[in-house]
């Protein structure tokens, strides 16, 4: 069998020119009189590197290639009634009549094996770039030293660089296992800069492999083992910092009205996280509004538009709350806390009554859909990236409101000294109303963004109230540098921690550190220095 | 019994009266104060239980279905009275008191589950339901000796008793207060919460402890049993009362309402204000915890839901509503805003929400001290319509000046 194989590679291989009617030759073969003849045909289809080979070889493993009587190799369909419609297996064009004594031609598993074998090499040929790159991708798992043969030559012919690179890159890990001595050693150094853990685990493999592999090779794939494990590590430490950027961005997000609020204020507001909630929730309005009176392609910039409605919705329920609740308060901390807490119910409440207690669906606008991979394992995804520069955006915009404009003026002046700053002819009650309005903005703002990641439901705002207030008495009250850091900080270190100890407890232990940490430096990182004892 | 506070700015609030020589037998309530407390005593512990003993068909007869709702509505007002001491008398607002009650209600809550023994869904003496449902092989450690009764017991006082201690002396020696130390038990028990939902903890997780068959031998779906319960809640209540009274009128009581007015001034003075702080946070924790053990039974469930903040500052509300600072307002405040949730959860289930939320709002701006204080206003009012004069008893709060020293973070 080998020899026939061998002759008719051979014949293939020489005749260039010939290689349609080498095809149709082997074609012909495959209804050899016996099993090793058919696999031989089989595999000399698979080594030819013909795509037109696999309808045939399909139709031989479904049991639909038929022998005519005149020796014609057939596929066979069902056809009307009992009588069968045939194709030439090559071409594929119908053949008209149907020839006669159509007979099966039968397969075995060992021949069935070889077929997929030959499959497997043949689509690297296909003229469909998909499969091809499957192919090329598939190969690196049932490798053996023919397949390398085929590999080079796909790689030769390929002109598509992806698909030439994946089929490269089959070649070098078939070549670890499979190649000779320098052929692995080439292998091996042209592997040390990847990072699958496919091929850790393949390098691994060969690096304990015993006596069985070469001590040249074996040092080289331990060598090349450790350079990827610590490259992983760096890629692992990279995503964790990354996650925990974006971890913090989001209670950044959650925690930077309060900062206002509570930093700036004094003021506790616990129905904080419903102000989130309501921008999450102007978002949906939004969308839905999009989705119902405008043309589709209005559709991405929703939301656009749901920034500056989620922060006047949020702003404008908070200059109410100010105005009607807490300014009654002011100087009484834990009765505003009550009395918000009581207003956090009421908006949860009427929230669920208008749109109902399920989640709503907030989708994600094209643009911020997808991602784009670093490397593998670590893909940056564009919400995750978007809310990281939104929040560096508001950020810095409040910090411009804050220190550049006449409002930011006069709101740390009623801040610092209310009697003087009124005495000044400061509008006190009317900067405190904005100040509340600002704060409760930049929260529903927040929500516009968390909409993006989360559900969005009536105590979407209870998620996050807990968080804000630690981070904001870890950052330190009344500075947004504090809030800053203690957000990132907060971020990263929960992000660190929970590979080691499980997301929950995770958050468990950031709690705890918390409550210690406010033992140590009850004004949090970045106190402001003053004269007060009690603040 | 106007033992009533003065707390922040606002309307002159009655405060306690001070040298003013009044015959207390026991020194805690005066001779009327002392018969109006027995009366209570008499028909809650006494009466109210007879009644449910009467026969289906007479008017008077309280369905014993109500008992167990009666025993909680104790139960939260023993958790009241905690809040009341702690955050009334001393100026700190606990959101944590949740967490003490949970690890109460746990304690009781794991004897009972011991005492199931093989009687469970799986047969399995020696570990409860969820254990061999986790396919665990071993009784954790943590729930070593619970099948004893008075071992859990003292667990449900020494479990929330150490806790308030070690987080208490952290908070208090470093002079966390107001809104800060708000903030940090309700992340207390928030953590609390997210460490009992996981089923490594062993405390069955979000299923929490259920299933409850037998208390000391005698069923605890019984309604002689929960007869029974009820009564010792509300003679635990009655005697929780009597010692909050205690400490109340006492020396300590003063410290406590000296250093709620004005911290530092306690501290020049003297005064240890980080030990007196420390032992009425304990004691509160203490009080809660026997409330937990208390519900459990008459509840049959615990689970980690009882930590979530939201339900520590409701305890909150009940203070508020009946009126911080006297101990009636707390117990009342517990029973009227209790009575309410049930009737209009079952009745109007999303007004309720609304009007616990309105309620938030218009205590605290209205009547920043509760019922108790509303009718100690009225009564002075009209004291002073007939006599135009002030009533001795009643001296104006602190001046709006001193309101800066007070609550304040």
């Amino acid at each position: 069998m080998a020899v026939l194989r061998l002759f008719l590679c051979l014949m293939v291989l020489t005749a260039g020119a010939a290689r349609a009617d080498a095809l149709s030759d082997l074609v012909a073969h495959l209804a050899g009189d016996s099993f090793s003849d058919r696999e031989a045909a089989v595999a000399a289809l698979g080594d030819l590197g013909d795509g037109r080979a696999i309808p045939a070889l399909n139709a031989l493993n479904d049991g639909r290639l038929y022998v005519a009587s005149d020796g014609r190799v057939v596929i066979g369909d069902p056809g009307t009634g009992d009588a069968l419609k045939a194709s030439d297996p090559v071409t594929g064009s119908w053949l008209d009549p149907v020839p006669a004594g159509l007979d099966r031609i039968r397969v075995n598993n060992r021949l069935r094996n070889g077929i997929a074998e030959a499959l497997g090499k043949l689509k690297l040929f296909s003229p469909d770039r998909a499969d091809r790159l499957v192919a090329a991708r598939e190969a690196a798992r049932h490798g053996s030293a023919d397949t390398m043969a085929t590999l080079r030559h796909a790689a030769e012919i390929e002109a598509d660089a992806e698909v030439k690179a994946a089929i490269l890159s089959s070649l070098m890990t078939v070549q670890v296992t499979a190649g000779t001595k320098t052929e692995q050693l080439a292998a091996i150094a042209s592997l040390a800069g990847r990072m699958d853990p496919e091929i850790r685990g393949l390098l691994g493999q060969l690096a304990d492999g015993g006596t069985v592999v070469e001590p040249e090779v074996k040092a080289a794939a331990t060598a090349a083992a450790r350079a990827i494990d610590r490259r992983l590590a760096i890629l692992d430490y990279a995503i964790n910092l990354f996650q925990g950027l974006s971890l913090g961005s989001v209670l950044l997000l959650a925690a930077i009205g309060l900062a206002i609020t509570f930093g700036v204020m004094g003021v506790i507001n616990m129905a904080h996280g419903e102000m989130i909630m309501l921008g999450a929730y102007t978002t949906f309005v939004t969308q839905e509004a999009f989705r119902r009176y405008l043309p589709e392609s209005w559709f991405d910039a929703y939301l656009i538009v749901s920034i500056p409605a989620a922060f006047l919705v949020a702003g404008a329920v908070g200059a109410a709350l100010e105005r009607s609740v807490i300014r009654f308060l002011y100087g009484r901390p834990l009765e505003t806390l009550l009395a918000t807490w009581g207003v956090s119910l009421m908006l949860q409440q009427l929230v669920r009554t208008v749109f109902g207690a399920p989640n709503k669906e907030v989708s994600n606008p094209s643009w911020m859909s997808g991602g784009f991979v670093i490397s593998g394992g670590f893909t940056v995804t564009w919400n995750r990236l978007y809310i990281i520069l939104f929040c560096a955006l508001i950020l810095l915009a409040l910090v411009a409101v804050i220190r550049r404009t006449a409002f930011g003026l006069h709101m740390r002046a009623v801040t610092q000294n209310r009697g003087m700053a009124a005495a000044m002819g400061i509008p006190t009650a009317r900067v405190d109303a904005l100040t509340f309005a600002l704060g409760s903005g930049v929260a529903g703002m927040a929500g516009v963004a968390l909409s993006q990641i989360g559900n969005v439901s009536p105590n979407l705002g209870t998620l996050y109230i807990v968080d804000s207030f630690m981070v904001v008495v870890f950052g330190g009250v009344g500075n947004l540098m504090g809030t800053l850091v203690g957000a990132l900080g907060l971020g990263i270190i929960n992000k660190f921690l929970e590979p080691v100890a499980g997301a929950v407890l995770g958050k468990i232990v950031v709690l705890i550190a918390i409550i210690l940490f406010i033992q140590v430096r009850p004004r949090g990182l970045f106190a402001l220095k003053g004269r007060a004892a009690e603040l | 019994m106007s033992q009533a506070i003065s707390d922040g700015p606002g309307p002159a609030a009655p405060v306690p009266r001070l040298g003013r020589a009044v015959r207390r037998p026991l020194g805690l309530f005066s001779v009327a104060g002392w018969i109006v407390f027995g009366v209570t005593l008499i028909v809650a512990a006494g009466v109210i239980p007879a009644l449910t003993l009467l026969p289906a068909e007479s008017p008077l007869q309280i369905a014993p279905y109500l008992v167990p709702l009666l025993g909680k509505y104790v139960c939260y007002a023993i958790l009241a009275l905690a809040l009341d001491l702690i955050w009334g008398y001393a100026g700190i607002l606990s959101l944590g008191q949740g967490a003490f009650f949970g690890l109460g209600g746990y304690c009781m809550g794991m004897y009972l589950m011991r005492q199931i023994g093989n009687r469970g869904v799986y047969g399995n003496a020696e570990l409860p339901d969820f254990m061999v449902f986790l396919n665990w092989k071993q009784l954790p450690w943590t729930w070593w000796g619970f099948d004893a009764f008075p071992f859990a017991l003292v667990m449900a006082l020494a479990v929330p008793g150490l806790l308030a201690l070690v987080f208490g002396w952290f908070a208090f020696r470093s002079r966390v207060t107001g809104v800060y130390f708000s903030i940090i038990t309700q992340a207390m028990t928030y953590a609390l919460m997210l460490a009992f939902f996981r089923n490594d903890m062993g405390f069955g997780g979000n299923n929490g402890l259920t299933d409850f068959k037998t208390l000391l031998g005698f069923e605890v779906q019984a309604p002689s049993t929960r007869l029974a319960l009820y009564i010792i809640s509300v003679l635990t209540l009655a005697m929780a009362f009597l010692l909050c009274r205690y400490v109340t009128v006492s020396k300590l009581g003063r410290v406590l309402l000296a250093l709620r007015d004005a911290e530092s001034r306690v501290r020049f003075l003297g005064y240890s204000v980080t030990n007196a702080k420390l032992f009425v946070f304990i004691l509160s924790a203490l009080l809660s915890g026997i409330a937990g053990a208390l519900y459990v039974p008459q509840v049959g469930i615990i689970n980690p839901s009882e930590f979530s903040p939201a339900n520590s500052i409701e305890v909150a509300i009940w203070v508020a509503v009946g009126g911080r600072g006297t101990l009636v307002g707390a117990v009342l405040g517990a029973i009227l805003v209790n009575l309410g949730k049930t009737w209009l959860t079952a009745a109007y289930p999303d007004v309720w929400l609304f009007l616990l939320g309105a309620l938030f709002i218009l205590v605290t701006l209205v009547i920043p001290y509760g019922l108790i204080g509303l009718a100690g206003r009225l009564r002075w009012r009209r004291g002073r319509a007939d006599t135009d004069a002030p009533d001795p008893d009643l001296i104006e709060g602190p001046a709006p000046g001193a309101v800066t020293e007070i609550n304040h973070g």
